[in-house]
């Protein structure tokens, strides 16, 4: 874990330089640059650091946890009267000569208050009042950072989701995330009667697992399907013209429920099953939220989430506006081919087509200069870090160290591939930093934070 | 309560390493798969700077330049640059309107997003005078530079109109050459069109970074992949530059056009059509182009090879040469001459002269009886079925000295002229209601026969040779401009040498027999040249005849043969024979005879333009405009 973070940090100090790099740059060491004061920041961590590993008892944190989930929580609340507005969130405070953000401390601590929460003994997450308490402690800082608003970090703490998963929750709730997710990305590329056509689909194969017969209910809803991906062919024929205005998915739906209460009535003759129930249910819901896609879409998002979404999934192209960073990003990254145009080489990245090259898109440099084996080579680094802390995590006996290990892991993987990914063009775009490789102090000497306490928590176990 | 969960930690591993495929499989697809990322790229960052060759030159025969390139000056603004500055010093430099550069930097100002870091073309083609001026004082106008730029300069004031020029491609030229791109210069008409390819060289370009803000940062890898130029390579042209200068001299303020070729190679000597194009107007053909193009004289129309021509008398020269080969006649064949020829009703006049006349007299005296005999003889034939197939045959000797199709010179936009057929006959009078006397004027090369001075030039070759011409052309073979392979074949017509001894004495008579004696075209003698020699005055309805000559020289080994045409100017005798002649003698002796001088002189001061349609269209065009 001590060298992939090593490698992370240097690699990702040469190419914040990089990043910033013009012909008549001043030396990676000078203060001036981003470099340099990326190092300041990395020497900074390494004494929290020493202070972390060989000063601080590793009991400390648990008896401190809920003073520093306190402050934080005030910090985040003052950030949103006093933080200074940077790219239309107000997610900084401005102290003397440096600036830092409250919410990367706040995963920290939320992290540690999580852990000594689900490490109490006889703490059991389908228990009512326990599974609250967990949210609480979650949606607090989270929905501050709403309010900040910071779009990015709030899906980070979505991520924590995965660690309830280990601790217990049903994966159904994430399942139907993953589900509603899908939905609202085929109604928004396509249309609502597509999006009902894909749920079928989905409902067929999970009745059929439901079932145990899984190949016949795959072939008789495919064939359903099939039939009703006519409907709106069917409708635009002449004669049927006038019920057209309707919309085609009106009919899909009625045809599709007419399936599914047939195939439930039949059931009900064998045996009672409850997933079953479930299993409609989830489809009423998942229906409704087809229908209320458009609305939230265009209510509830604000307009630059809506453009960035659009631009993401091709509805609209717009390489000037909304589109150019990713646009350019991605000719970026296209351009690295498979070895890369070498260290400092990047003319992309050197004259500054892609914005926010040094935080945010950092991966665009990584991509252009050191091509898709550097890409690789980096993602495998975050990976194996990942996987080492998860692993570790599971050897503990002592459940807080794992649960502390699990949210770790979690915000890692939720930066790492939130941020690739926008970089790329599969996901939207959201303000977040690649983890040890971006520039940015608070996020540096917060992760490095968040990784050496648990480093140092790991440590236990050889006691 | 579960301390391990080995199931859920199974699924979160492998949910990670899905997620990390997807990554990387996305990676795969833009850095390796996808290509179009990269050219985006190389867009984005590089901007490739044309550095345009030098054209070739033109050189005459001996190495003259006819053809050279000259700087000229281009002012140039980069309208993001420019900060107040004297606009009425600008003005001073430039004499322009003050009124006119507030104009457009208005416009400038309008377009200003588009033009961004841009920079624009302020000024075309400045002298060198202002330009250095300009350079003095530059200092005081920020965003504004000058380029310099090369543009044609021509070696002698001769062959305007066959040169062509060059000029920025036209977007109908850049739709059907997409090698080209806008700003290019091609050349247009003429040999800068034949050799563009020769000339144009290879285009290189610098390669520029430039950020995003599409501001110019530095040469590419410090200039490691610009390309240099490639300079167009030079074309050495048939023309003798000296004779040219001089046939143009001869031919000012006449209409009509000579043509000069060396019968041993086809080779153009000198091609001169008249009215001319000055050079001077030439190399900056855009602003000159409106008065050239308005002409009625029309300069740009090269009468040399684009104005077919009944060719008069000298086409006797050709049925003399069927009528021996077909056997009809022979050399000491007698017919006499009344004053004409006269059949039925019929009369083709002739002037007075000796009769009778054998064939060397009557090429001599130019016998217009004698060549009606000659025709009927050849078309009444009755070795033949009937006319059309007599008529035909006769066609077939007739185009085989090049007559009635393009030559196939290298020259551009040479018209084939015409020689009527059968079926032109069978339209005209209906099938087998004409005979040989409805078509005696071919005989005296009169009626539907249509010739260039370079057909007439090529028969005055193809008789110097004794029987085949090579074909003419403009382009001499050298190692780095090969020519097509066809310019070097004899093209023989089918009629057998022996036969030209005979109608070449009558040429020699023609010109070199003493005066009196009857001889069309002794003004036209030279001592000791041995020019052979044969006149027309072709009839035409539009006013004064045309006056024709053809001739080539020496009798033995030709060096030389030359066809003038002059329109409306009267006589072969008068003006076609001398003009021929001094072009000779100019040519073979390297200057005219001093006791010839007052033809020279008579010939360059005489004035003709007066006898052309033309000149009414330009009168009545100056009256319009008087008012």
């Amino acid at each position: 874990m001590v060298i992939c973070y090593l490698l992370l940090i240097i690699f990702g100090w040469l190419n914040i330089y990089a990043s910033s790099y013009s012909d008549e740059s001043a030396s990676i060491f000078s203060l001036d640059q981003r470099s340099g004061m990326q190092l300041l920041w990395i020497g900074v961590s390494f004494a929290v650091i020493c202070l972390i590993l060989f000063v601080i008892n590793p009991r400390f944190y648990f008896s401190f946890t809920w003073w520093f989930y306190l402050a934080v929580v005030v910090l985040l609340i003052a950030v949103l009267v006093i933080g200074k507005e940077v790219n239309g969130s107000k997610s900084w405070i401005a102290l003397g000569g440096f600036r830092f953000q409250p919410s990367e401390f706040s995963k920290i601590t939320t992290s540690l208050a999580l852990a000594s929460i689900i490490g109490k003994y006889n703490f059991k997450i389908s228990n009512l009042p326990d599974l609250a308490k967990v949210l609480v402690t979650i949606f607090i800082p989270m929905g501050l950072i709403i309010l900040e608003p910071d779009a990015g970090t709030m899906m980070v703490y979505c991520g924590f989701v995965f660690m309830l998963f280990r601790e217990g929750l049903t994966g159904w709730i994430i399942s139907f995330a993953f589900l509603i997710i899908l939905l609202f990305v085929v109604t928004l590329k396509f249309d609502p009667g597509t999006a009902i056509l894909v749920l079928l689909g989905i409902y067929g194969i999970l009745k059929g697992i439901v079932d145990k017969r899984v190949a016949e209910n795959i072939l008789l809803y495919g064939v359903i399907i099939t039939a009703l991906a006519f409907i709106p062919r069917l409708l635009s024929w002449e004669p049927l013209h006038k019920l057209h205005e309707l919309g085609p998915h009106y009919f899909i739906l009625f045809f599709s429920v007419v399936t599914i209460v047939v195939s439930l009535i039949r059931h009900k003759r064998g045996n009672k099953n409850y997933s079953l129930r479930y299993l409609a249910l989830t489809f009423a819901c998942s229906v409704l939220f087809i229908f209320s896609v458009q609305l939230i879409f265009n209510k509830v998002l604000k307009e630059h989430h809506r453009d960035r979404i659009e631009n993401l999934l091709g509805i609209t192209q717009d390489l000037k506006g909304a589109g150019y960073n990713v646009h350019q990003s991605k000719i970026a990254i296209g351009s690295g081919g498979l070895l890369g145009k070498g260290y400092l080489q990047g003319t992309q990245t050197k004259f500054k087509f892609v914005p926010e090259q040094s935080t945010d898109f950092i991966f665009c440099t990584i991509g252009e200069e050191w091509g898709f084996v550097g890409s690789v080579g980096l993602l495998i680094v975050f990976f194996t870090l990942i996987f080492r802390i998860i692993s570790n995590a599971e050897k503990h006996t002592d459940r807080s160290i794992r649960v502390y290990g699990y949210c770790v892991a979690c915000c890692l993987f939720m930066h790492v591939f939130i941020n690739v990914a926008m970089t790329i063009g599969l996901f939207p775009v959201v303000g977040i930093p690649l983890p040890f490789i971006s520039y940015g102090g608070t996020s540096f000497l917060s992760f490095s934070t968040l990784l050496f306490i648990f480093i140092r928590l790991d440590l236990e176990r050889w006691k | 309560m579960e301390h391990r969960n080995g199931n859920k930690y199974t699924i979160l591993v492998v949910g990670l390493v899905t997620v990390f495929l997807l990554l990387v499989l996305q990676l795969v697809n833009l850095q390796l798969i996808d290509n179009t990322y990269k050219i985006n790229a190389e867009n984005n960052a590089l901007r490739y700077q044309t550095r345009y060759p030098v054209r070739g030159l033109i050189l005459d025969r001996h190495g003259k330049v006819l053809v050279g390139n000259t700087n000229s000056y281009d002012i140039i603004v980069t309208p993001y640059d420019v900060k107040p500055f004297d606009t009425l010093a600008l003005c001073q430099i430039f004499s322009l309107d003050p009124d006119e550069v507030k104009e457009t930097f208005r416009y400038y100002r309008r377009y200003r997003t588009r033009i961004g870091y841009q920079s624009r073309v302020f000024l075309k083609n400045v002298s060198y005078s202002q330009y250095s001026l300009f350079i003095e004082k530059k200092y005081k106008f920020p965003g504004f530079s000058a380029s310099p730029r090369s543009i044609r300069s021509y070696g002698y004031n001769a062959g305007g109109n066959l040169l062509g020029y060059v000029t920025e491609a036209d977007p109908v030229f850049l739709k059907k050459h997409p090698e080209y791109s806008p700003g290019d210069y091609i050349g247009k008409t003429g040999l800068e069109e034949v050799c563009e390819a020769t000339l144009k060289g290879e285009k290189g370009y610098d390669i520029y970074l430039r950020d995003a803000n599409n501001r110019i940062q530095d040469h590419y890898e410090n200039g490691e992949y610009d390309k240099p130029a490639i300079p167009g390579e030079n074309v050495v042209s048939t023309i003798d530059a000296e004779l040219q200068h001089y046939g143009e001299y001869l031919m000012k303020n006449k209409v009509g056009s000579i043509v000069a070729i060396e019968p041993s190679t086809g080779e153009i000597l000198a091609m001169v059509s008249s009215p001319g194009i000055d050079v001077s107007l030439l190399s900056d053909i855009g602003a000159n182009y409106k008065t050239i193009s308005s002409d009625p004289f029309k300069p740009m129309y090269n009468r040399a090879v684009m104005s077919p021509q009944p060719p008069g008398s000298v086409f006797k020269l050709v049925n003399a040469l069927i009528g021996l080969q077909e056997g009809v006649i022979t050399e000491s064949k007698e017919y006499g001459c009344r004053n004409g020829y006269h059949a039925g009703n019929l009369t083709v006049g002739c002037h007075t002269h000796p009769s009778p006349v054998d064939l060397r007299e009557s090429i001599m005296m130019s016998c217009n009886a004698y060549y009606c005999n000659v025709l009927r003889e050849i078309l009444d034939n009755p070795k033949y079925e009937n006319i059309e197939h007599s008529f035909t045959k006769w066609r077939e000797y007739v185009q085989s000295f090049g007559f009635g199709t393009k030559l196939g010179s290298d020259f551009p936009s040479e018209k084939g002229g015409f020689v009527p057929s059968v079926e032109t006959y069978n339209r005209f009078h209906g099938k087998g209601r004409w005979k040989s006397l409805s078509v005696i004027s071919l005989s005296i090369g009169q009626g539907e026969l249509g010739c260039t001075p370079l057909h007439l030039a090529n028969l005055a070759a193809t008789i110097a040779n004794r029987g085949y011409y090579y074909i003419p052309h403009i382009i001499r073979d050298t190692d780095s401009l090969q020519i097509d392979p066809k310019y070097k074949e004899r093209h023989y017509t089918m009629v057998d040498t022996s036969y030209f001894e005979p109608v070449i004495e009558g040429m020699h008579m023609a010109v070199n027999t003493r005066p009196g004696k009857g001889a069309t075209a002794t003004i036209a003698a030279v001592d000791s040249l041995e020019i052979c020699g044969k006149t027309g005055t072709a009839q035409n309805p539009h006013g004064d005849d045309h006056s024709v000559f053809i001739c080539f020289a020496p009798k033995e080994n030709p060096k030389i043969a030359v066809a003038v045409y002059m329109e409306n100017a009267g006589f072969g005798a008068t003006w076609a024979a001398p003009t021929a002649s001094l072009l000779v003698e100019q040519y073979l002796n390297g200057g005219v005879d001093p006791k010839r001088k007052w033809l020279e002189d008579r010939i360059a001061d005489g004035f003709l333009l007066d006898k052309v349609p033309a000149w009414k269209t330009l009168q009545e065009k100056l009256e319009n405009d008087d008012r």
